[in-house]
């Protein structure tokens, strides 16, 4: 019998998980995917947003700021990758310079620290890659951007080391509610609990149905991107927007905390799974992003990716214990800001649960921090002390990124191995240079094969069913 | 203190090294990524290799051995499994391993010799779903010669570049259905060799003009989207094809491995993505020479093996103090049709009899002449050929006497003539 079901680990997910193995509760996390971090987590602008944009009032504001506040704490703790670089909200007309004056104000009802509007002079500055028609732009210093998946991996990484227990490849088929418990069947077992919060992004309509009525709907929206080569991630050192629409923050240009240039995204209905890119949302992205920054190299181009993001029938995020199922939280509907505002909501669950009587006992020996190696970052001297302790650390599998074997070995050990060559892309970067992998993944799935004793056949790129190698060749099995 | 650290030790590495020793140097170094010397060729199991170096029909392997053997009982030094991390100044290379672990190396002399990547999926910005099955064709390459797996059944290529040709055949000998093999240019980026060898011979189709529009498949590729393209390579609607396939290859170009180079501030040129080299493969670097597909992209490995040796005879002249050094640069200019050359530059006064000058076009020329004129328009040499094609590297010996003539740059152009 688990105290609270948590049912998905993106980065809500992966948050509440994180505050609740701080007390002496039962928990378990089921995630559907075979790894953390898999879904819209991965996938959309890896910005902690300042605050400024959210309407005054809204949960979406109140989390927004306290939650990119809280981000930058747990990141310096948790050793992921973020970067306060700073934002700009570019006006290019006189109805974006009203819209720029608008956010400016919203920005310090909402309790925005660190916002100034610039002139163009002052823009030009500090970006001169940007527009000369640009005439006004908000600056938001305490914008972020963050490696997204390393963050949901380091807070359900801590969570698991602190005793939550995470199931992966569980999908939740049917929620049963008895008098006192919840029994949540997934498609590898049964699971008693006494709560359940809801974190199933884009599946929590269907989350919230299956243990009771249907009480909102999600509305997906995709987004494509274009992600660069490092040769342009210092075409600019701001995040850069332009003045947001009905249909959202527009196309951005920003680099990325592994020092690439991402161009985009675009807003356009989905269906839940479907990350692929088009021809005509691409061609969307990269003429918009001109308005903004119009130099930027798109033959520097190394992927393309689109996120969907978890948009409800509702305007604002979704909060709150379910209207038909008493002892089921949802936090549901969350889409941008949604990664700025993951920890803050996390704590409005925690809030919930200690309203609900839970007993919420802290632990005698709770760890909280998080290290792992960086090679490329040490000094010589480190690297050299790095190797004689584990040689492994002397062999580079990635050469783009310069990641070693040692650091693929280590994250073999950690709480949440990796399982797939994806999987240890996301821990390690190797494969995210402009290579792509093309060197390293044949590298990368040796060294799953050994370590996870997999047949080759076994490897998967990312997900189940993702095999990479679907047969032997003639004879090629006769060393297997 | 080593007299020529030469990183990378494919066809490049191993031809230099053994000029380099040729010439009497004594303390030689190659650093290899890999674990054993050989570089990409150690996957290419097709034949070709050597016909014009060794006058036989080598895999390449055994292109590869030839040297490895040529290269056994000499002075050499090699280290494998070893990472070149930067280069720095005074000719400092900084290396990691396993067993040494990080390691600062000095030299008189440098070689760059680390070949080059493939382009990827990103780099042309295929959309569709990201599901596993898009290879480059190297690494499907690798995947099957050397680890012994396939990594598809039914399969698109995507490109008709050499590597992708040789695919074509391969993964059909396995036993795969090579469904089409699609190019975006009204022409193979491959050898016309390859072309017939490759996919004639086994009835695959080739689609000029035509490029991938959509990968389908939530994970794993199930299908793709093939379109023809108008003169602006724009995909023309109503012309797509479906194909029901699992895996998709893509040959779309190599780009040189300049990392290291660009890090250690040697000037690259924008049209090849590799150094700016004079005619004896000396980079703007004093001291670092250059050879093979980190210059510019070859077609044949023979052609990297004879650049190499250029490279390893210069760098044991700079050793030996026999500097290349000249006031008078000859610059080395093209006109359109001509995409770039190599050299970029000329230490005028200093070539001995002639000079090699390799160049590609990016159209296909029927019966031509190339000239090479002067900044004033004379001409100063003219070649005959019966057709100039993008696939194959063009070459041409400006003899020394021409270009003593020459006033200013010269300049290099092709012409169809009747």
């Amino acid at each position: 019998m688990y105290d609270v079901i948590i049912i998905g680990a993106g980065i809500v997910g992966s948050s509440v998980a994180y505050y609740l193995s701080r007390y002496d509760l039962k928990v378990v996390l089921l995630e559907k995917d075979n790894d953390v971090s898999n879904g819209t987590t991965k996938a959309n602008s890896a910005i902690i947003h300042a605050g400024y944009d959210p309407e005054e009032g809204t949960l979406m504001a109140k989390h927004n700021v306290r939650g990119s506040r809280l981000a930058k704490q747990l990141c310096e703790k948790l050793d992921v990758p973020y970067k306060q670089c700073g934002a700009m909200v570019l006006g290019f007309d006189e109805e974006d310079e009203k819209t720029v004056r608008m956010l400016y104000q919203r920005g310090l009802n909402n309790g925005v620290e660190g916002l100034e509007i610039l002139n163009k002079e002052q823009i030009l500055e500090k970006e001169p890659q940007i527009s000369s028609e640009v005439r006004i732009a908000l600056l938001a210093k305490t914008s972020a951007i963050v490696s997204p998946w390393e963050y949901a991996l380091a807070l359900a990484e801590t969570a698991v080391r602190n005793g939550v227990e995470l199931k992966l490849n569980n999908e939740v088929k049917a929620i049963k509610k008895t008098d006192e418990t919840f029994l949540v069947t997934t498609d590898k077992g049964i699971y008693e609990g006494k709560y359940i919060i809801n974190c199933a992004g884009l599946y929590a309509d269907r989350i919230q149905e299956m243990a009771g009525e249907k009480e909102f709907e999600i509305r997906p929206s995709r987004g494509q991107y274009y992600l660069l080569d490092k040769a342009e991630g210092k075409r600019c050192t701001h995040t850069i927007f332009q003045c947001p629409s009905k249909v959202g923050k527009g196309v951005l240009v920003s680099p990325t905390v592994h020092g690439n240039l991402i161009v985009g995204p675009n807003a356009e209905e989905s269906e839940n799974d479907d990350t692929s890119t088009t021809m005509g949302g691409l061609a969307f992205v990269k003429a918009a992003s001109r308005k903004s920054v119009p130099n930027v190299d798109f033959r520097e181009n190394i992927r393309n990716f689109a996120g969907v993001r978890a948009r409800s029938d509702r305007s604002d995020f979704i909060l709150e214990e379910s209207r038909s199922v008493k002892n089921l939280f949802n936090i549901a509907g969350i889409k941008s800001p949604g990664l700025s505002a993951a920890p803050s909501l996390a704590l409005e669950a925690v809030e919930w649960l200690k309203g609900k009587g839970v007993v919420l006992t802290e632990k005698e020996h709770f760890i909280d921090e998080r290290k792992r190696v960086r090679f490329k970052e040490l000094s010589g001297e480190e690297k050299q002390e790095l190797i004689r302790k584990e040689p492994a650390y002397g062999r580079v599998i990635c050469r783009c990124e310069t990641i070693t074997e040692g650091e693929i070995l280590d994250a073999l050990k950690r709480p949440i191995p990796p399982v797939s060559i994806d999987g240890v892309k996301r821990r390690c970067n190797a494969g995210m240079g402009r290579c792509q992998g093309g060197f390293c993944s044949e590298r990368v799935a040796d060294i799953l094969m050994r370590e996870l004793h997999l047949n080759g056949l076994n490897i998967l790129q990312d997900k189940e069913g993702s095999n990479v190698l679907l047969d032997y060749s003639k004879g090629g099995n006769s060393n297997v | 203190m080593y007299d020529v650290i030469i990183i990378g030790g494919g066809p490049a590495g191993l031809a230099s090294a053994k000029a380099c020793l040729d010439k009497g140097l004594e303390k030689v170094l190659i650093v290899e990524r890999d674990k054993e010397l050989g570089g990409i060729l150690n996957q290419c199991i097709h034949n070709g290799f050597g016909l014009h170096l060794f006058k036989e029909e080598l895999t390449g392997p055994e292109f590869a051995g030839k040297f490895i053997d040529l290269l056994k009982d000499t002075k050499l030094e090699v280290m494998l499994d070893t990472m070149v991390l930067s280069i720095e100044d005074d000719h400092t290379v900084h290396v990691v391993n396993t067993v040494n672990g990080y390691q600062c190396l000095k030299a008189k002399s440098i070689i760059l010799a680390m070949g080059c990547r493939e382009r990827t999926r990103g780099a042309i910005a295929i959309p569709g779903t990201r599901a596993a099955g898009v290879f480059t064709a190297g690494t499907a390459q690798r995947y099957m010669n050397i680890d012994g797996y396939m990594v598809g059944k039914r399969v698109v290529i995507l490109g008709s570049g050499d590597i992708g040709l040789i695919m074509a055949r391969r993964m059909t000998l396995e036993g795969a259905k090579v469904l089409a093999c699609v190019e975006l240019n009204p022409y193979s980026g491959g050898l016309a060799r390859n072309i017939k060898q490759c996919l004639e011979d086994f009835n695959i189709p080739l689609y000029l003009s035509h490029t991938i529009t959509d990968i389908r498949g939530e994970t794993r590729v199930e299908g793709v989207t093939v379109s023809a393209v108008d003169d602006h390579f724009q995909p023309i609607p109503g012309s797509e094809m479906y194909f029901d396939c699992d895996t998709v290859l893509l040959s779309v170009g190599l780009i040189p491995e300049n990392e290291l180079s660009k890090a250690a501030d040697i000037k690259l040129d924008p049209r090849t993505k590799g150094p700016v080299v004079y005619e004896n493969m000396e980079t703007s670097q004093k001291g670092i020479f250059a050879c093979g597909n980190v210059v510019h992209v070859h077609d044949l490995a023979d052609n990297v093996a004879l650049e190499a040796k250029k490279a390893g005879e210069s760098a044991a002249d700079y050793v030996n103090g026999l500097s290349n050094e000249s006031e008078t640069i000859m610059e080395v200019k093209t006109l359109p049709g001509v995409t770039y050359t190599v050299p970029q530059h000329i230490h005028f006064p200093l070539v001995k009899k002639s000079t090699d000058i390799f160049f590609r076009v990016n159209k296909i020329f029927g019966n031509s002449v190339i000239l090479v004129t002067d900044e004033e328009g004379q001409i100063i040499s003219q070649f005959k050929r019966q057709y100039v094609v993008p696939g194959s590297m063009e070459k041409i010996i400006v003899p020394k006497v021409m270009l003593d003539k020459a006033k200013g740059s010269i300049t290099v152009s092709v012409k169809e003539v009747e």
